[in-house]
């Protein structure tokens, strides 16, 4: 995707910064694609984060490095909350966040994900949104049964229950007041597809799908964080569009949309995931997304440095 | 084959790991022997620790 270049000299290559939990495949590959695409690449581990919020961007990373010197930071953080946290923060302070705060909440929430691709008028399965179990099983009742209950704040299909009849909604729902957190309290009813045995997780870089991959599951929870195995999916032209569309809905960046195939044949935005994993999904396609990704961080950083010099 | 930079022990349960040159501070490997995940918290001297359990929030 993008031609390796002689590396600049080091005094010469701007500076960015990726926010780590710990250092996984994906931050590994991208480290290394950072300096590729000519970059210096600080590792800052968010554990380490002690922020003044009366200060400014002339504060101390925890590298001891002026924050302000970064021209950018990619947040990286398998810690959702902590990744949202760093990036209202330091967005706040004018540095460049990749991806943006806006753009990451929205994602990070699937009432706020749906609701922002309905605006957009972006084919998903039908959802709602209830506070209490009584309510709950109304809306269950209108989708009709099965669905699927997600938590509005989760990943890596944790806790996702798909629900044949009010019996087990109700245990469900149950469950989740007693065990839970609000948030695991509040009822997110999904319309269940009957996908064909697969979904879709397509990579977008900015509004651009790059690549796709099916994952292929005999479970109807198709994550690869679950067992689903990859396989290139072509990037047909309805694919492309929806990924576009919904990409921009969000605001773009650095994204991983999960698209479900109807029984009518229609493609259904199901999520959008803003801190991507990718680490089995470059072999299939034979696309570099970690290089793709390094490049889209470099053009973003260009004008930061034209404006200074 | 991977080059290795040197041997330390699982915390978990004391088998060898092999750790390759290439290795990143705070990167996650696992044990081939009791699957455990762990964390490689410092490369000079090489140290390992359990890496933190999997907190609600984690995901993409």
């Amino acid at each position: 995707m993008s031609e390796r270049r002689p590396p600049a000299p080091q005094s010469t290559r701007p500076r960015v910064a990726m926010l780590v939990t710990h250092i996984r495949a994906e931050e590994k590959l991208l480290r290394e694609a950072l300096v590729v695409a000519g970059l210096t690449c600080d590792v800052l581990l968010d554990r380490e984060l002690r922020l003044d919020l009366l200060a400014d961007a002339g504060q101390a990373a925890p590298n001891g490095r002026p924050w302000r010197e970064y021209e950018a930071i990619l947040i990286r953080t398998v810690s959702q909350s902590r990744g949202l946290l760093a990036a209202l923060v330091l967005e706040g302070w004018g540095l460049r966040v990749i991806n943006r705060y806006e753009t990451a909440a929205i994602c990070a929430d699937k009432a706020r994900t749906t609701l922002t691709l309905a605006r957009a008028g972006i084919p998903q399965p039908a959802v709602r949104l209830a506070f209490t179990p009584a309510a709950g099983l109304s809306a269950l009742d209108e989708l009709s049964y099965p669905a699927v209950l997600k938590p509005v704040v989760g990943s890596w299909g944790r806790l996702l229950a798909r629900v044949r009849d009010a019996e087990e909604a109700e245990a469900i729902l149950e469950h989740r007041q007693t065990l839970g957190g609000y948030a695991q309290q509040v009822v997110y009813a999904q319309e269940y597809i009957e996908k064909p045995g697969r979904d879709i997780r397509a990579f977008v870089i900015g509004e651009r799908p790059i690549c796709a991959i099916y994952r292929a599951s005999e479970h109807w929870v198709t994550n690869t964080a679950r067992g689903g195995r990859a396989s290139n999916c072509p990037l047909t032209p309805e694919l492309v569009s929806l990924c576009e569309r919904a990409a921009a809905a969000v605001g773009g960046g650095l994204l991983a949309l999960d698209v479900l195939e109807a029984p009518d044949g229609r493609l259904l935005l199901n999520e959008i995931n803003h801190t991507m994993e990718f680490r089995n999904s470059s072999a299939p396609t034979g696309v570099d997304i970690a290089a793709a990704v390094a490049e889209y961080v470099r053009e973003a950083v260009l004008p930061v440095r034209a404006r200074a010099e | 084959m991977l080059a290795v930079q040197e041997a330390v022990l699982c915390p978990m349960c004391d088998a060898t790991q092999e750790i390759s040159a290439d290795a990143m501070l705070n990167e996650l490997i696992a044990c081939g022997d009791c699957g455990g995940e762990l964390e490689i918290v410092s490369l000079q001297p090489l140290r390992l620790e359990l890496a933190p359990p999997c907190e609600e929030d984690w995901g993409e």
